[in-house]
Formats: C-alpha cells, structure tokens, sequence
C-alpha cells in the first residue's frame, strides 16, 4: 500500500475523494488515502506547496494561479482530473429575495430573468441613495467568484460598481446574511443548504444555470510529485474515476450522504448534505422551476475530464477582473497546467468513457448530443452560457477583448 | 531610537487568547514593544489599515485566511501591499512554520532576516503551547488511566478473591499476551462488569 496525502475542505464536492477511501477503491489500487480536512484554501495551498500534500480537492482557478506566479510558492501544481461539474447556488437574504420577486417570479433555472430583476433592484436603491449590495465569494481564484461576476455582467450590473464583491469563509456565510453583513453570496453545497435550513436565505439562481456543464473542483497534484510517481497517479485516477461512478448512481445517494455526514468529513446532518447530491435544492425555495437538469454531477457527461477549454475560460475570467495580465506565455502555462493526456492515459485500460478532444467549444451544445469518444459513446452538454455567447478557447484574444470592462457606467 | 533600527510592529491573530498572550510575552522580551493582538475578525481591514504591522501572524487553523488574503490584495483598504511570508531559500522554516500551525505576512521589502527571527519566535511559542496543551491532556488521561485500573483490580480482587498486586499483575500479563495497554484490558473489563451489572464504582 502507497500511503497518499490529500486535503480537502469539507464540501459536498469532496464526494469523489472521500468515496474513494470509504468505499474501498482506493484500497483495491493500491492506495493508502489519507486524508485531510483543512479550513482554508491557503492552508491546501500551503501544504501542497510544502509537500505535506501530494494531492488535493482544490477550487480549480487554483492550480492555474499557482502557475501564473500569482502564489506565494513557486511549486508547480496539475490538474490531471476534474471532481465534478456544478454545484454551486446564489443564496440571497429573505428581503433582497422578496424585492426580486416583485420583478419577476424566482426560477433558479431561469439566470437571465432573475438577473434582469436584480439589476432593477440595483437601480432602484441606487436612485434611492441606499448602500450597494454585498455578494460574498469564497476565494477570489474560484469559480463562483468568476460565474456570479459573468452573471452580473451580463445582466448589466457592474461588479465592483454597482454591487461589491467579498471574500468570506463557506461557515460564515448563512450567519453573515442573517446579520445583514451581505445581502447573498455565491458558494458550494452544503453552504446553501445551511442557510436555507436556519430560514435566512433564499437560492436566486445556480451555477447550472449560468454555464451549463461548468467546472468547480479539481484535483491538484504537485507536479513534481507527479512526474516522480506516473504509475501511482495512474492508480490514484482508476480509484478515483471509480469512485465517480459509483457517487453518480442515485442508488447510493442516501449512503454518500451518510458518509459525508461523519464528523471527520463535513459534519453536517445528511438530510443538509442530501439536497445537494439528490437535485432537491432546485426546488427547495422556487416558486418555480421549469428544468431541472443535474445540480452536482459527478460522473456522467465526461463529468472528471479536465478540458482545456474549462482552464482557458477560468484564465480569460482571471485576465477580465484584473488578476493577470493577458500573455502568450500565460496561455502556454494554462495549456500545461490541465492535463487531459494524464487523465486518459491513466484510463485507457478501464474502458473509461473518455472524450478524444482535449477542448470543446464551451456553449456550442443546446441539448445533450453524442460526441466522440474513446471505446463507447458519450454523450455532452447542453454546455451553455445563460445569456447564450460562446466561448471558443481558440478565439480567446477576441473573447478576452470584448469583455473589456467600460470605465464606467453611462 | 533612530529609525533605522526600529523594531517592526507585529499584529497577532488569533482568536486562543492564551496562546497569543504568550506569543506577545515572547516578543516583548525579545525587545518588540509594538505588538498588537486581535481576536476578532470582525472589520479586519479597518483594523489592520489602521494598526500599519510590518508583520501580520495568525495562527493556521484560522478559516478566516482566504479573506485575510484577500484584504491585502485589495491595495486600496492596506495602503502597503502585505505578502505571505515566504523564504524560497529557507524550506525547512516554512515546513516548521505549518508543522507549528502558524502563518505569517510581511509588508513588501521588509529586510527577511528581521522577520525570520519574529516567525521563529511564534513557531516556538506555538510549538511550546502545543506542548503544554499536549501534557495537560495526558495528566488528565493518566489520571483517569489510574482510576480505571483501580476499578478493574478491585474487581478481579472480588472475582478472584486474591489480593492487590496479583490483581494488578494478572491484568499486566493479560495486556502482554493481548498486545495492548494496561488501561485498555482494565477499561473492556470494567465496562463488560458494568453491562453484567457489577459496577466498579460501587466496590
């Protein structure tokens, strides 16, 4: 047995790891999961970069930081998998919720109309010389920071003007909006569901809904580990990849939220943990919802391939809000950063469903369409951005251009 | 004292008042006299903007770490810019520094050999804590040990009818054959006693 360091934040998303140990498949490769539950992302960051990790449940704009020279370290971290796809909501306070509502009927599904709302919301406290809304994020390398500014944006409310953006902890949040220190905030399960329980919030729209099929966790790998170690990470990717199945099947929900529930894992009550995994939240304060597609999925549509194209886009939402500046040489390290050719080589011989493209066109399905893939069909998408523009990663010098912020509101 | 020499100002985070009271004893006999400890996160970016550190500590279990990243990145709430303190030549602090559960931010340009000494100071006094906190925590086990040992010879010295130190020697040769601890062996014993109906206690 290989003993493996791996940290985790205590999200529903940490699902893929923690299956992975409780349910055997990391054993039957071999592997000896340790694992770890940490409070902040700087710490998962930190102890990677000091190799007290060899590997990580990590908010996916992290790696790409750490490559672009934006952390402290100069550890070089991989992504050679992704833990799922969605799983994020916009919870907001009660109050903020009712005068949302006055403008149109709250279907979480529905990102546009909601967003149209709440910029009338913005105007009107804005004529009537009140405070500017707060949001609150969990980091600002992480894609709910990046999918609640793409949907204020497009809703033409102007992050940073019109509304402010913070950074606050996961278990603060559901307190912070029932004290009136935000008025919502963007995080991952079981956060929403928390807040919801304790009747302080409402959920507005989720991350489903603003991107389709979008990316949120991956596993961050020190790379030099990885390059010491091929067949172990081979080994690790089967067990996890496993792991991903067996979480996807709605039959074992009610155990994985069982094992979630453990007070050494998210230490939360299953039936918090529960909507999260069982769609449940898309319903849980509507007043309607018209589709329901899968809120966290993490197995089916090629659900852990970590494409390209997602590291592209995450890099041109880092470019847009000033994080980094725009270079060949950036597009050269997010190219090395996901690493798809990892993934499949690890997975060739399980018969894995495994996209043949490294990078899609992001908004290019509408519906669930077969693609190519190695060994069986697969199927993908929809892919979609709410407001219904695309993202060609190939195109990503025009993309980053024409999301160029005004310089001020007319 | 000219400028030049001036000790740099240091702000404890750290919501363990004990643990940062003797952090702050241990700076200050090492001649910092600007020391400041805050417990609370509430309105951290006022506070920090107006306390100026040169050098920020807290400790790593802290959840509030993101956000108080986050306040340094934002240049216009800390008017200079803070980074993580980090010694790319010296590995083995760093590794100490979060083995010890401590995190320290310098203001940018500060000399680094003037911040090693404070870092070193809190990864001792952290290291120091962990220690005490440790020992507290297996006089206290030691002590319930002992007690549940009594417990489980009293009972074998009324099953058995033999007296003290053959009880204690039987529940020590049992714990060899088994390969475990003492304590274990006399705790299964007063507990299967206790669900038989014979309580320890009331020997």
């Amino acid at each position: 047995m290989i003993e493996i360091n791996a940290g985790f934040l205590p999200l529903t998303d940490s699902a893929i790891l923690i299956a992975a140990k409780e349910m055997g498949f990391a054993e039957n490769h071999g592997i000896d999961l340790n694992l770890m539950r940490e409070t902040s992302w700087a710490n998962i960051r930190d102890r990677l970069a000091v190799g007290q990790f060899e590997i990580a449940h990590c908010l996916a704009p992290i790696p790409l930081a750490a490559n672009l020279g934006l952390s402290p370290f100069s550890t070089k971290l991989i992504a050679p998998m992704a833990l799922g796809l969605g799983g994020n909501a916009i919870t907001v306070s009660n109050e903020l919720f009712d005068a949302i509502s006055e403008h149109t009927i709250v279907d979480p599904m529905n990102a546009k109309d909601v967003g149209l709302a709440l910029a009338k919301v913005v105007e009107t406290r804005r004529l009537h010389n009140q405070p500017c809304l707060q949001f609150g994020v969990v980091h600002p390398f992480s894609a709910h920071n990046f999918e609640l500014r793409y949907w204020l944006a497009a809703s033409n409310i102007i992050p940073d003007v019109d509304v402010s953006i913070t950074i606050l902890p996961p278990p603060i949040m559901a307190d912070a909006l029932n004290n009136g220190q935000i008025d919502g905030f963007c995080v991952g399960e079981p956060w929403n569901s928390v807040a919801l329980s304790k009747h302080c919030g409402k959920i507005i729209t989720v991350k489903p809904a603003i991107w389709a099929s979008s990316p949120e966790k991956v596993l961050a790998v020190d790379e030099v580990w990885a390059n010491n170690n091929p067949d172990i990470l081979h080994q690790l990717i089967k067990a996890l990849y496993e792991a991903a199945v067996w979480c996807g099947q709605s039959e074992n929900l009610s155990e994985l939220a069982n094992i979630l529930s453990q007070s050494n894992y998210l230490n939360v009550t299953a039936d918090i943990i529960m909507p999260g995994l069982d769609n449940s939240i898309l319903t849980a304060t509507a007043e309607q919802v018209e589709t329901i597609p899968r809120f966290f999925e993490p197995h089916a549509g090629a659900a852990t391939f970590p494409w390209q194209s997602h590291a592209f886009w995450l890099y041109s939402q880092m470019v847009r809000w000033g994080q980094i500046e725009h270079s060949s040489d950036n597009i050269k390290s997010v190219r090395s950063t996901f690493r798809p050719d990892i993934y499949r080589a690890a997975l060739s011989s399980l018969g894995a469903i495994i996209p043949t493209a490294n990078s899609k066109v992001e908004g290019a399905l509408s519906v669930r369409t077969p693609v190519g893939a190695a060994s069986q069909s697969l199927y993908l998408g929809p892919d979609g951005f709410f407001d219904g523009k695309a993202f060609d990663p190939d195109q990503i010098d025009s993309y980053i251009s024409e999301q160029a912020l005004p310089d001020s509101k007319a | 004292m000219p400028m030049l020499t001036k000790m740099p100002s240091v702000l404890i985070i750290d919501d363990n008042a004990a643990r940062a009271s003797i952090i702050d004893a241990g700076l200050k006999a090492a001649g910092h006299d600007q020391v400041t400890i805050i417990q609370s996160m509430d309105g951290i970016a006022i506070k920090i903007m107006d306390i100026a550190p040169d050098v920020i500590v807290i400790d790593i279990e802290n959840p509030n770490r993101d956000m108080l990243e986050s306040v340094f990145q934002i240049s216009r709430v800390v008017k200079r810019p803070i980074a993580m303190f980090v010694d790319r030549s010296d590995n083995a602090t760093m590794q100490s520094a979060i083995d010890a559960g401590v995190s320290a931010y310098v203001v940018d340009g500060l000399r680094q050999d003037r911040v090693k000494s404070i870092l070193d100071m809190a990864i001792s006094r952290f290291n120091a804590y962990s220690r005490l906190e440790r020992e507290l925590e297996e006089a206290k086990s030691a002590l319930q040990g002992k007690k549940i040992i009594d417990q489980a010879k009293q009972l074998i010295m009324q099953a058995r009818q033999i007296n003290e130190d053959e009880a204690y020697k039987l529940l020590r040769k049992t714990a060899m054959n088994q390969s475990r601890k003492i304590t274990e062996v006399a705790e299964s014993l007063v507990s299967s006693a206790s669900l038989l109906g014979a309580s320890g206690k009331d020997i």
